[in-house]
């Protein structure tokens, strides 16, 4: 304690020292917190059964499985994808690679409607190749693809351009083959990062509204994904079922969110 | 080679059908019926006020999560309280809620039926259905950024300067001003940067709270939607672009500042 004291002994000279943290916790009590502790209250106010019955309502069952199983889908193709890409622009060379570097944080600087605009413009009813997946649950697969691409990718990214090739060299001269070298030495080292950006990916997916809403037709029992669905609750007045799901959608994403942190502070406490 | 060489291919090949092919149809989109009627669509009375409101939302957005991000910041990197790492991990809250969940947290308080909403409503500040609770809404899912860019320049920079000025007898507020911003002012232009492009770009939780009166509570965002589903195409891809080329930009300034960024601190996630 006495050594914590001696590397922080100034607290912004003469202000008050509790002012800075006080404001802060203000701040966020009241811009986060209450909001949050509404939902709670909300939720509870119906008891255990009225959320299970929410919950386990066919229409909002069916969105929260669509939402599920669609964000594992989309977390395992953007694992694989956002690896190789992140690969190509690391190892490899080749003319227009820093453009192409900056574009993929594109789906993070554009809005989440004009994504789903954007998609709906090439796999759109005029579409000009003549693929049209509205109204199919491939659009909510889609929509996803696009506002969690730059996850894996950012990364996988710096971890690939930390590892030199030394040790993929000496396996190659042991005889190793490529994919060999990959599968033993390059996928164990990239592993925390894929998981990481996976697992930030999913909690993203698990939430997204504005890019779906456009392309998938919000299809009850077919395309409807859960926020969606929560929208929807929302309009017909229905908050009691709106807050049920909204409970499930946050303790998804928050128990992603705080699992990779845990995994986090285990890998920097035990290897490095 | 030919193993590089189709790792390539798939690698790019991905990138243009998702993000690439999509964002040039938009543009071609937009203006193939000539640039008038793109200009007309951006030009009409509702477009307008539908810009300004987005601008209006985030200058009030904005600079607010500014000073309260640098704030936080200072709260968790130089000052010692009880629940300080629980702080830290509640200020990425913001990232782990879906917009819409956002918005419905939001009517829950200040909706006719919430917590403080019935009286804000009785003493003539409705907050939903209204602008006050589409600035809250922005607020809440941008409030991450500046903080989380500026906590790990805080750290890299320590406190070595900082007492210099303190032992010379600067204030607290001096210090602050003279030394600790100028150290971390790329930091907190960058999260400025995201601040924004957050802020212009928001939907789904200003979508819930808005209640959509058109040249009202309309932001740009809000109207790519209604005017897609009204069957105004060019509206829509007119509004789409406008907001597209606000995300261009983003993405040009924030690679202008990325270097600058990194000569002061090592990495950092979005």
């Amino acid at each position: 304690m006495a050594s914590v004291a001696a590397e922080r002994p100034h607290r912004f000279g003469t202000a008050p020292s509790g002012v800075v943290p006080g404001l802060a916790v203000t701040y966020l009590s009241l811009i986060v917190l209450l909001p949050l502790a509404a939902l709670a209250w909300e939720t509870q106010r119906g008891g255990w059964s009225t959320f299970q019955a929410a919950v386990t309502a066919p229409d909002a069952k069916a969105a929260l499985q669509l939402t599920i199983v669609a964000s594992l889908i989309v977390v395992a193709i953007n694992a694989v994808f956002g690896t190789l890409v992140a690969w190509v622009l690391v190892r490899d060379e080749f003319p227009g690679k820093s453009v192409i570097n900056s574009l993929i944080d594109l789906p993070f600087a554009l809005p989440t409607i004009v994504a789903g605009l954007t998609l709906l413009a090439l796999y759109g009813p005029l579409s000009p190749i003549g693929v049209n997946v509205t109204y199919t649950r491939t659009a909510v697969v889609l929509a996803l693809l696009f506002e969690t691409l730059p996850f894996v990718v950012r990364s996988v990214q710096p971890v690939l351009l930390e590892f030199d090739t030394d040790m993929e060299d000496a396996a190659g001269s042991l005889g190793a083959t490529r994919p060999v070298v990959f599968r033993r030495i390059v996928l164990p080292i990239l592993a925390p990062a894929i998981l990481s950006g996976g697992a930030l990916a999913f909690a993203r997916a698990v939430g997204e509204f504005g890019s779906v809403v456009l392309l998938s037709g919000n299809v009850p029992f077919s395309t409807e994904v859960a926020s969606v669905h929560i929208f929807s609750q929302i309009q017909s007045d229905n908050p009691g079922g709106a807050a049920a799901l909204s409970m499930v959608l946050l303790g998804l994403s928050l128990a992603v969110l705080l699992a990779l942190g845990a995994l986090e502070r285990w890998g920097s406490k035990h290897d490095r | 080679m030919t193993a590089k060489h189709a790792l390539r291919f798939a690698a790019l090949g991905y990138l243009a059908a998702l993000l690439i092919v999509p964002v040039g149809m938009i543009v071609y989109r937009a203006f193939s019926g000539g640039f008038s009627p793109v200009w007309t669509a951006i030009t009409q009375p509702d477009a307008i006020k539908a810009l300004e409101l987005t601008v209006q939302i985030a200058l009030i957005a904005v600079p607010i999560n500014t000073v309260f991000g640098i704030l936080f910041a200072l709260a968790i990197v130089r000052f010692r309280f009880p629940g300080r790492s629980l702080l830290g991990a509640l200020l990425d809250i913001p990232f782990a809620v879906s917009p819409v969940v956002v918005g419905f947290t939001l009517i829950l308080v200040y909706g006719q039926n919430g917590w403080l909403g019935g009286w804000l409503v009785h003493n003539g500040y409705p907050v939903i259905f209204a602008v006050p609770g589409m600035v809250i809404a922005t607020v809440f899912v941008s409030l991450p950024f500046v903080a989380r860019e500026v906590i790990p320049v805080l750290r890299e920079i320590g406190t070595d300067q900082e007492q210099a000025a303190a032992t010379l007898g600067a204030t607290g507020l001096t210090t602050f001003r003279r030394v600790t911003l100028p150290a971390i002012r790329w930091g907190v232009i960058y999260g400025v940067v995201l601040t924004t492009a957050r802020a212009i770009g928001e939907y789904g939780a200003v979508a819930v709270v808005s209640g959509q009166v058109i040249g009202q509570t309309q932001t740009l965002t809000l109207r790519v939607q209604s005017s897609y589903e009204n069957f105004d195409r060019t509206g829509a891809y007119a509004a789409g672009l406008e907001l597209a080329a606000l995300a261009l930009v983003t993405l040009f300034v924030m690679n202008l500042i990325k270097p600058r960024k990194e000569s002061t601190h090592g990495n950092t996630r979005i």
